[in-house]
């Protein structure tokens, strides 16, 4: 039953995507995702019998890994074959071959790790799980390590930069000055190409020996003008829109700004301080002291970046789409969202009081699990990091592109 | 030849409906060889003859403004967006045909153009809450595209284009329905490239002021 609401509700999701194939897999792959972290929901609450629980799991695992593994990065490969034009003809056997290679990869990203026991088979669903889990954890960490310096960095009034109404006004002037730059170039390149085609009408009457050298002389000082004009046109198009997203900029951190003085913003701003210190105190220690507290926690902190990520996906889906590759976005986008919702459940396995531990295990096998824990707290450790370096950096560059205005 | 006062032009509409392909077809006479995602605002200019074949016929240049983005956009977009709105003579609304919610969002489009929009929030406001009467006092003159129109299926051409004819009544503006990617929508003498001329002498009579061209947008459909 929740399978086919959020079946639905992605289905919402793609109302971009043209075609069928792609927007059916990337619904079920959601709706998938989403059924787990309902299961694991259910083991708490102890909600159905557990034989119904245990077949569920097992199903849910199957099919997600099915897809993740055989379906998406097969029709990945399909769409982006489709789109390189030389290819075309052999689209499925490229396809396949695109394939196998992504499996060879794949199986290769196994060896490095200390993953599993040699008493698997090869086909096992430790096997691809463990894979799997390995991309999964290498995102998702990368991904909160960002999230963790980024978010008190974003809501902390503290950082906020002072702007004003007149650095908001300046900026917009420079830009329609810009615009206004452009038409008037515009209008010289259109009055000129227009000046050519009746000179050319014109040339066209005269015959003979130099009215050949004529026209040539002239319409060659008139394009290469055009290519001059043409390029001055190309740079300010360029500037317009870096001034026209800096504008934009100005604007969001005014909005903050005024938000941060409201009621809910005071409160946000709180949580901010609150969540920075225990994003700081998970970078630097490594014991959790209260199982339940930190496993509440954690939770919050993983609705909060699901909702962070599929508002960011969205967000950068509509950025970069174009006709031919929303298609390639949309399956990469299920590929990522897959493995971030089933990495996330191994490593909410690490943060789950121990009763509730036992059916994940049942369920995955004998993994390794203290080597995703480790994995992620690296990754999530150079990741904050580093983006604590990148926001520095960026923080210190924006004071003084505005001081030039 | 060209006259000093600026003759402005808005395109708006949804994203990924074939605004910058179209602006790219009237104003170059060419198809656009690869559209891409308009950041901000990108102008063309084009050559239109006033009142062609008359004695007073005059060149102008008509600048038209490919204002990019969605409805739905953060605050802090739409506020930067409504710098270009000012001083408008014209506006052309773009739908894509295939797209039922690209021609709703057109009703937000232009309420937010014409700076009367009432939601800031970004949600979709329905049918209901459009006001007509707003647009009997704008002198605004408006112009209705549809793009991709080749990509409907023959059977269901007829229920597009009573849908789009709603569309015209409701904005009272004149439609043109297209495919970007074929020149010959607009070719010399076809009934497009005529209504096209004829939207744009709108816009040029508006501005100049003519009395002879006074436009009469009262008492009309009521």
């Amino acid at each position: 039953c929740c399978f086919f609401t959020n079946f639905t509700v992605s289905l919402y999701f793609c109302f971009q995507v043209r075609q069928y194939v792609v927007q059916v897999v990337f619904s079920v792959t959601f709706a998938f995702s989403c059924t787990m972290f309902e299961l694991i929901i259910f083991e708490i609450l102890g909600a159905l019998s557990s034989t119904s629980r245990y077949f569920h799991w097992k199903l849910n695992l199957y099919v997600i890994l099915l897809v993740l593994i055989f379906v998406v990065p097969f029709y990945i490969g399909y769409f982006v074959v489709s789109n390189i034009r030389l290819l075309h003809r052999q689209r499925l056997l490229f396809a396949c071959m695109v394939w196998f290679t992504f499996m060879y990869f794949f199986w290769k990203l196994g060896d490095p790790f200390p993953i599993l026991s040699p008493k698997h088979g090869i086909l096992s669903i430790e096997q691809l799980i463990s894979r799997v889990g390995v991309i999964g954890v290498t995102l998702m960490a990368l991904l909160s390590g960002f999230g963790a310096v980024n978010c008190p960095y974003t809501y902390m009034s503290y950082f906020l930069r002072n702007v004003t109404e007149s650095d908001i006004l300046a900026l917009e002037r420079r830009l329609l000055q810009t615009m206004d730059m452009i038409v008037s170039k515009k209008k010289r390149i259109a009055m000129t190409r227009r000046q050519m085609y009746q000179r050319g009408e014109d040339q066209n009457k005269q015959t003979g020996f130099w009215g050949m050298i004529k026209s040539v002389t002239s319409t060659q000082t008139g394009s290469e003008n055009l290519s001059l004009i043409q390029q001055e046109v190309d740079a300010l198009e360029e500037l317009s829109r870096q001034l026209f997203l800096e504008t934009v900029d100005l604007q969001g951190t005014k909005e903050r700004i005024e938000y941060s003085k409201t009621f809910q913003g005071k409160y946000f701003n709180f949580l901010g301080y609150f969540f920075s210190i225990y994003c700081v105190w998970k970078i630097f220690m490594v014991k959790f002291w209260s199982q339940h507290i930190s496993f509440i926690l954690v939770g919050i902190i993983i609705v909060t970046s699901i909702r962070g990520l599929l508002i960011t996906l969205t967000k950068f889906f509509y950025a970069i789409s174009s006709s031919k590759s929303s298609n390639v976005i949309v399956l990469v986008l299920a590929q990522i969202m897959g493995m971030y919702f089933v990495s996330s459940v191994l490593l909410m396995r690490m943060s789950m009081p121990l009763e509730y531990r036992s059916i994940v295990t049942e369920v995955l096998g004998e993994l390794q699990f203290n080597f995703y824990h480790r994995w992620f707290d690296v990754i999530f450790l150079v990741s904050a990091l580093s983006s604590i370096l990148f926001l520095y950096l960026a923080h210190k560059q924006a004071p003084e592109k505005h001081m030039t205005l | 030849m060209a006259s000093l006062d600026r003759v402005k032009v808005l395109v708006l509409g949804d994203s990924g409906v074939g605004k910058s392909s179209l602006v790219h077809l009237i104003c170059q006479n060419q198809v656009l060889g690869n559209p891409s995602w308009t950041v901000g605002c990108s102008v063309d200019v084009r050559v239109q003859d006033y009142k062609e074949g008359t004695p007073e016929e005059k060149t102008f240049y008509i600048e038209l403004w490919d204002v990019g983005g969605s409805v739905g956009s953060a605050s802090s977009i739409k506020s930067t967006r409504a710098v270009f709105y000012n001083s408008v003579n014209g506006i052309i609304l773009v739908h894509d045909l295939t797209n039922k919610k690209s021609s709703q969002n057109l009703y937000r489009w232009s309420m937010e153009a014409l700076n009367k929009d009432s939601s800031p929030t970004g949600v979709i406001v329905s049918n209901g809450d459009y006001d007509r009467e707003q647009f009997v006092e704008s002198t605004v003159p408006l112009l209705l595209i549809g793009t991709k129109f080749d990509q409907i299926p023959e059977n269901k051409r007829s229920d597009v284009l009573t849908r789009t004819a709603f569309l015209s009544e409701d904005f009272n503006a004149e439609e043109i329905n297209l495919d970007c990617t074929n020149p010959r929508y607009f070719a010399a003498g076809t009934s497009n490239a005529v209504k096209l001329s004829r939207f744009f002498d709108k816009t040029l009579s508006g501005k100049i002021g003519h009395s002879s061209t006074i436009f009469h947008r009262t008492g009309k459909r009521y």
